[in-house]
C-alpha cells in the first residue's frame, strides 16, 4: 500500500485552518448515534475521550490502571510548551515549529509540527479554564521557564508536577463526561486486539483484569492513546505497566509501525544500583542550568568526590561543547557520559554513572546573596549556606526525590547520574489525520510517531498529548465518521469480533499451558539488556545483527519455557506482563532492524558508522530523509515503507554545539 | 458535633465562674445565692433546658459518628500503628466521651438531683455548699471527681479547636490563636474544676 | 538484609483472607519496598505458588497506584512518602514486616494487597471538575490570579488520589481527599460558577460511598505522601456549610 500522508495543500501557515474549514462534518443527531473507542487516559486519551464525549459522540474509554487518573503522563515533571510570547521575548508560532523540526534532527512532518506549534497556545488557555494551577507570578498571570533547545522562555509549569496536574485537569474532564453518560469508562481494563470488518477497524477485544473475562466492544473509530514503548528497554522511566501490546496488536492487524528505533535516552536519571532495579527515575533536564557534569581525569578514580582536586577532574561536556556546555541537547549529552564510563572513567559503585554536581552554582548563589545583604564574602561555610537556600528553592524536591532514593544528599555530595530510556520518538505511523494505515484506526500522543522527529525537545510531549486530544481528532476524526453515519452499530456476535476474541483466547491459553522454568520478568531482563546494549545509545551493524538473533533465541525460548502461575478467569497480573513482554519481544527485533536499515546517525538514533571525525552523530540527507514505516507481514517478516520527507520551510542543516 | 460541643463549652464556663465563688471562703454564701438564683429564676430554668436537650444531642451525634465510622471499616488493620500519627486524645474522644457520661451521671445524682427534690418539696432553702462539703469528704469520690476532670480535660483539649476545624475556620492567623485559647480554656476550666473537690477534702474551705 | 514477611493473602473480594509468613533473603538496603516485593514474586514463582497481588505502576511516587499498610503504616515508616519510593534501608536484618492492604468499607479488596479505589473517581464525577468544553476557553492570561491562591490551589492540587488518607483515618474517612478537590476549585476564580453544588454533590456521593467522618485526629495529613494540609478539610467544611445555607437547592 502506497503511504498518504494527507498533507493538505497550501502555505504551511494556511494548511490547518483551510483543513478545518472544509472538513467534513457530523451533525449532532448523527454524533449521537457514533460510537468511538478509546484506549488508554492519559494526556492524549483522556482529552481525546472528554472532547469527543462533549461533542456528542458515544465513548468508551480503556484503562489498564485502576483508574484513568494513574496513566504515566502524570510523571512528567518539567512543563509544557507553548507559543503564547507572554514574555515578549521574539517567540511565535514560527519558531516554536522550528525549534521542534529543528530539535528533532530533521525527521518529522513539518505540517503536523506546525499544526502542532499553531494549537500549542489554545492548549495552555484550555488547561487555565479547566483549573489547572500553573504556577503564576506575582502579578496573578502565568509564569514561565526556559528548556532545552530554545532561546525563549515559553515552558509553563505546575512546581515540578506539571504532567500531573495537566492529566488531572483532561481527568475531571473526562469524568464529568462519565458524569454526563457521555463516556463508559472500563478501568482495569486492557486491549489484547483490534477488531476489523471490510478493512476498518470496528472495535476492539478486552480484557477485564479483574475478573479475566475478555469483552468484545464495538465502535465506528477506535483511537489508540496508549504512550510509548520505552519499556522495551526493561529499564526505563517509563511505569512499570506501560506497554506497547494495543500498539502492537494493531501493528499485526494492519497498522504500519513508524520509526520505531528512534528511543530518548535522558541524559540526567538516578543511575542503576544493582540487579533488583525494576525502573529508573528522572532528575529534570532543568538541573542541568545549574549543575556541572564531570568525572575524575584518572581512570577508575577511587577517591571520594570531594577529595578529587579541581585541576583532576574532567568537565568533559564544557571541553567538547565550549559553546553548549552542560547544555547541549539531551542526544549529545546522553552519548558522551556513555563514552566515558565505556573508557572506564565512570563513577560509582557500579562505575556507571558520572557526578552533576552542584557546589560551584551553590557557592556562585551564595556570593550573590551575600553581596546582596553586604555580608562578609570570605566566610565559605557562610556562604555555602546562604547558596544552599536558593538551591533549594529551585530545585528541592528534586533534590529530596533524589536523596530518597540514593540515601545521599545531594548538597553535600555531587548526584551521581547517567542516561535512561525516557521517550519513544517512533509509534505507529499516522497521516496528517492522525489515521494509521487501518482505516478507523487513530493513533494519538506518544503512540504515534509523527511530531518529534529523530529527537523530542523537553516539555513537547505535553504539548503533543493535548494538541491531539484536544484540538486535532475532534476535527479529523469527524472528516472520518462523516461517512459513517449509515453504519449502523455492529452486533458483537459478527464472526469477525469471535474470531478475534478466539484469538485472543488461545493465545493467552497457550501462553499458560507452556508452564516451563523461566519467570516472564527474566525474560523481560534478557530482553532490556540487549536492547540497552546493542540497540540503546550506540548501535552499529555487527551488534544489531547480533541483537535480531539473539532476540529470535529469547523468543524461542519464551514461547518454549516460560512459567505462568495462575489461570485466565482470575485477576491475573504475571499473565498480563507475560503478554506484554511477548510483544516487547517482536517489537524488540523490529527496532534492531529499524537501526539496521537507517545507517545514518540522527537525534537519538547514532550510528557509530555514521559519525564525523570528532565522533559527533553525522546525519545523511540524501538517503535518509524518510520516515520508515513498517508493514508486518508475519513472524519476523517486514516489509518497509518510505514516506519521504520535503522540507518546505526548515532547511536541514547539521547540528553543532561546539 | 461542633455546635453542641460549643454550645456545651459556654455551659461549663458559666458552670465553672459560678462554682469558683466558693473560693471566696464565704462559707458559701455567695455560692448558694447563685445557686439560689439559678435554680429559682425561670430563664435559667429554662435554659436549662436547652442545656440538656445540648447535651443530649451531643451524645445521639456522638453515637451516631461512632456507629457510621466504626461501619466504615468492617475489616480491622492486625497490626496498626497509630501513635505514629496522631494524638491519642483525638482518637479517643468517644471513650472520653463515654466516661465523662458516666460520671455526669454521678455528678447529677449528687447535687442536680438534691436541688430539685429541694426545690418541689422542702420549703427551708438548699444549702448546696454543705452538700459538697459532705459529698467531697468522701476520698474515693474525690478520685472519681479528679478522674472525671481528667477525661473532661482531654475531651475538651481535643474539642475546642477541633469544633472551629469543624466549622470551616482554617485561616493562618487565627487557628494558633484558637489553638492557644482552647488550651488556655482546657486547662483553666479543669483546674478549677479539679480544685473544688480537693479543696473540701483537703480542708482549704471553711 | 534477611527479613520476615507477613503478607495479607487474600484470593478474591468474597473469600476470607489471612497472613502469610515468608523469608526473604539477601535484600539490598538500596532496593525499594516493590523491588523486594519482585523478588519475593519471583521466588514464589519458580516454587510454583501463586505471587502476591499488588497495586503499583510509576514507581516515582506520583501515580498513587502502590498501597500497602506496612507494619501499621500506610506506605510505611517514612513520612511524606509512597510505597514504592519506601527503600530497604527503612529495616534491617532480621526485622519482621506486616503488611496489609488498605482497609475501607468503600475500598474492598479485590484480591491480597490490591483494593478498589472507583469510589474515588465517583466522588470526581459528581463535582470534581470545571465545566469546561473543549474550546470555551478565554485567554490563559484574562484572569490574573493571586499567586498565594494560585499556589494554595496547586498544593491541594498535588494530591495523588493514592487513599492513604482512607486507610489511616481510625475513621476511614476521605475528607482530605474531598477537602483537597473541593479547596483546589474553590480557591480558583475558574471554580466560582459551580462552587455551591460541587460540594454538596461531592459530599454526597462521598458519604454514599461509606467512608466515615472526620474527628480531626489529623492522622491523614501526616500520613499523606503529598502532606496535603488538613487546611483544606476546613475549607471543605466551610465551603459545605456555606453551601448548605445559601443553596436553594434541596
Amino acid at each position: 500500500m502506497a503511504l498518504d500522508a494527507k498533507i493538505p495543500q497550501g502555505e504551511m501557515n494556511e494548511k490547518w485552518s483551510d483543513y478545518k474549514g472544509h472538513v467534513k462534518l457530523v451533525n449532532p443527531a448523527n454524533k449521537r448515534k457514533l460510537e468511538v473507542i478509546v484506549v488508554g487516559t492519559g494526556l492524549a486519551g483522556a482529552s481525546a475521550a472528554a472532547s469527543l464525549g462533549e461533542m456528542g459522540y458515544q465513548v468508551k474509554a480503556f484503562c489498564f490502571q485502576d483508574s484513568p487518573r494513574r496513566a504515566h503522563s502524570i510523571a512528567a515533571q518539567g512543563g509544557i510548551n507553548a507559543a503564547k510570547n507572554y514574555q515578549n521575548d521574539g517567540d511565535s508560532v514560527f519558531r516554536l515549529f522550528y525549534d521542534t523540526v529543528k530539535g528533532g534532527d530533521y525527521r518529522a512532518r513539518e505540517a503536523n509540527v506546525h499544526r502542532l506549534a499553531e494549537v500549542s497556545a489554545a492548549i495552555i488557555d484550555q488547561c487555565v479554564a479547566q483549573g489547572v494551577p500553573f504556577a503564576r507570578e506575582y502579578g496573578g498571570l502565568l509564569s514561565n521557564r526556559s528548556f532545552g533547545g530554545t532561546q525563549v522562555q515559553r515552558t509553563f509549569y505546575a512546581a515540578g508536577q506539571t504532567g500531573q496536574q495537566l492529566l488531572l485537569g483532561a481527568y475531571s474532564a473526562l469524568e464529568r463526561q462519565v458524569a454526563l453518560g457521555n463516556v463508559t469508562m472500563y478501568s482495569r481494563h486492557e486491549m489484547l486486539d483490534v477488531v476489523k470488518i471490510d478493512g476498518k477497524a470496528r472495535g476492539i477485544i478486552a480484557r477485564d483484569l479483574v475478573s479475566g473475562k475478555l469483552e468484545r466492544h464495538f465502535g465506528h473509530a477506535v483511537l489508540l492513546c496508549t504512550g510509548g514503548y520505552g519499556n522495551v528497554f526493561y529499564l526505563s522511566t517509563n511505569a512499570m505497566g506501560s506497554n506497547v501490546t494495543a500498539a502492537w496488536k494493531a501493528h499485526k492487524k494492519g497498522a504500519y509501525f513508524g520509526n520505531p528505533c528512534f528511543t530518548q535516552i535522558h541524559p540526567t536519571c538516578i543511575p542503576v544500583s544493582g540487579d533488583h532495579q525494576s525502573k529508573l527515575t528522572l532528575m529534570s533536564e532543568s538541573l542541568r542550568n545549574d549543575g556541572r557534569i564531570w568525572v575524575p581525569k584518572q581512570k577508575g578514580d577511587q577517591r571520594k568526590p570531594a577529595d578529587i582536586p579541581e585541576t583532576e577532574r574532567d568537565y568533559y561536556l564544557e571541553r567538547r561543547y565550549p559553546a553548549f556546555g552542560n547544555l547541549v541537547p539531551r542526544d549529545v549529552a546522553s552519548r558522551a557520559a556513555k563514552e566515558r564510563c565505556d573508557e572506564g572513567y565512570g563513577v560509582g559503585t557500579t562505575r556507571m554513572a558520572v557526578y552533576l554536581d552542584f557546589k560551584d552554582a551553590i557557592m556562585r548563589y551564595g556570593k550573590t546573596e551575600a553581596g546582596k545583604s553586604g555580608q562578609d564574602s570570605n566566610d565559605t561555610a557562610h556562604i555555602f549556606a546562604l547558596g544552599k537556600k536558593v538551591v533549594e528553592e529551585k530545585y528541592g524536591n528534586l533534590f529530596e526525590m533524589y536523596e530518597k532514593i540514593t540515601g545521599e544528599n545531594p548538597y553535600e555530595m555531587p548526584m551521581r547520574i547517567y542516561p535512561a530510556v525516557h521517550y519513544t520518538m517512533g509509534g505507529l505511523w499516522v497521516d496528517y489525520e492522525l489515521q494509521t494505515t487501518v482505516q478507523g484506526l487513530y493513533a494519538l500522543g506518544e503512540a504515534n510517531f509523527s511530531d518529534h522527529g529523530a529527537n523530542r525537545l523537553g516539555a513537547s510531549a505535553l504539548m503533543q498529548g493535548l494538541a491531539d486530544g484536544y484540538f486535532v481528532i475532534p476535527y479529523t476524526l469527524g472528516n472520518y465518521l462523516a461517512d459513517e453515519i449509515r453504519t449502523a452499530t455492529i452486533a458483537t456476535d459478527h464472526p469477525a469480533f469471535v474470531e478475534a476474541e478466539q484469538e485472543v483466547h488461545n493465545r493467552l491459553n497457550h501462553l499458560l499451558q507452556i508452564n516451563g522454568s523461566q519467570t516472564v520478568e527474566s525474560f523481560h531482563k534478557r530482553l532490556g539488556k540487549i536492547m540497552w546494549d546493542k540497540c540503546g545509545m550506540a548501535r552499529n551493524e555487527h551488534g544489531l545483527k547480533q541483537a535480531i538473533e539473539e532476540i529470535r533465541q529469547l523468543k524461542h525460548s519464551f514461547w518454549t519455557d516460560v512459567k505462568i502461575p495462575g489461570s485466565l478467569s482470575e485477576f491475573n497480573p504475571e499473565l498480563d506482563k507475560a503478554g506484554r513482554v511477548a510483544d516487547f519481544i517482536e517489537l524488540g527485533e523490529l527496532m534492531c532492524l529499524d537501526a539496521l536499515t537507517r545507517n545514518e546517525s540522527c537525534g537519538g538514533h547514532f550510528r557509530e558508522e555514521s559519525q564525523t571525525e570528532e565522533g559527533e552523530a553525522k546525519r545523511d540527507d540524501v538517503n535518509f530523509a524518510f520516515v520508515s514505516a513498517w508493514e508486518h507481514q508475519g513472524d519476523s517478516r517486514w516489509e518497509l515503507h518510505r514516506e519521504p520527507l520535503h522540507f518546505e520551510i526548515v532547511k536541514p542543516t547539521q547540528r553543532s554545539y561546539k | 458535633m461542633a455546635f453542641t460541643g460549643l454550645f456545651l463549652i459556654t455551659f461549663l464556663i458559666v458552670h465553672a465562674g459560678i462554682n469558683s465563688s466558693i473560693f471566696l471562703n464565704d462559707n458559701g454564701e455567695t455560692f448558694n445565692e447563685f445557686a439560689h438564683f439559678m435554680s429559682h429564676n425561670w430563664i435559667v430554668r429554662f435554659l436549662e433546658i436547652g442545656l440538656f436537650a445540648g447535651l443530649f444531642l451531643h451524645i445521639i451525634q456522638g453515637f451516631l459518628l461512632w456507629k457510621q465510622n466504626s461501619d466504615a471499616r468492617p475489616v480491622k488493620y492486625l497490626v496498626n500503628k497509630q501513635s505514629s500519627n496522631s494524638k491519642w486524645y483525638s482518637r479517643s474522644m468517644g471513650i472520653l466521651g463515654s466516661l465523662l457520661l458516666l460520671f455526669l451521671v454521678i455528678h447529677v445524682s449528687h447535687f442536680f438531683v438534691g436541688t430539685k427534690v429541694a426545690l418541689y418539696s422542702g420549703d427551708k432553702p438548699h444549702n448546696l455548699y454543705d452538700e459538697m462539703k459532705e459529698v467531697f469528704s468522701n476520698l474515693w469520690i474525690v478520685i472519681l471527681y479528679l478522674a472525671g476532670v481528667f477525661s473532661l480535660f482531654w475531651h475538651l483539649y481535643h474539642g475546642f479547636h477541633s469544633a472551629f476545624q469543624s466549622l470551616g475556620i482554617h485561616h493562618k492567623k487565627y487557628i494558633p490563636i484558637i489553638r492557644t485559647i482552647g488550651t488556655g480554656y482546657a486547662v483553666i476550666i479543669c483546674l478549677l474544676f479539679a480544685l473544688m473537690p480537693l479543696a473540701f477534702y483537703l480542708g482549704w474551705l471553711a | 538484609m534477611n527479613l520476615t514477611l507477613k503478607v495479607w493473602r487474600q484470593k478474591n473480594p468474597k473469600s476470607a483472607g489471612k497472613l502469610e509468613t515468608y523469608q526473604v533473603k539477601n535484600i539490598s538496603s538500596e532496593m525499594s519496598f516493590l523491588e523486594m516485593f519482585d523478588v519475593l514474586n519471583e521466588q514464589l514463582i519458580l516454587e510454583g505458588k501463586e505471587p502476591i497481588a499488588f497495586d503499583h505502576d510509576c514507581r516515582e511516587g506520583i501515580c498513587g497506584m502502590c498501597s500497602m499498610f506496612i507494619n501499621g503504616q500506610a506506605h510505611g515508616p517514612w513520612q511524606q512518602n509512597t510505597t514504592c519510593q519506601l527503600h530497604m534501608r527503612a529495616f534491617k536484618d532480621g526485622d519482621t514486616i506486616v503488611v496489609e492492604p488498605w482497609r475501607s468499607k468503600a475500598f474492598p479488596v479485590i484480591k491480597d494487597l490490591v483494593v478498589d479505589r472507583s469510589a474515588f473517581d465517583r466522588i470526581i464525577q459528581a463535582g470534581g471538575y470545571i465545566s469546561v468544553n473543549t474550546g470555551n476557553a478565554v485567554d490563559a492570561n484574562a484572569i490574573p490570579i493571586d499567586k498565594k491562591d494560585a499556589d494554595h490551589a496547586f498544593m491541594a492540587a498535588a494530591c495523588i488520589g493514592c487513599g492513604a488518607c482512607v486507610a489511616t483515618c481510625k475513621n476511614g474517612s476521605a475528607m482530605l481527599f474531598v477537602g483537597a478537590k473541593v479547596s483546589q476549585l474553590a480557591l480558583l476564580p475558574q471554580g466560582a460558577p459551580e462552587r455551591e453544588s460541587r460540594v454538596l454533590n461531592m459530599v454526597a456521593q462521598m458519604d454514599k460511598e461509606g467512608f466515615g467522618n472526620c474527628t480531626n485526629t489529623y492522622a491523614c495529613e501526616a500520613e499523606c505522601p503529598k502532606g496535603i494540609s488538613v487546611a483544606n478539610i476546613a475549607r471543605l467544611n466551610s465551603e459545605y456549610l456555606k453551601a448548605g445555607l445559601s443553596s436553594e437547592e434541596k
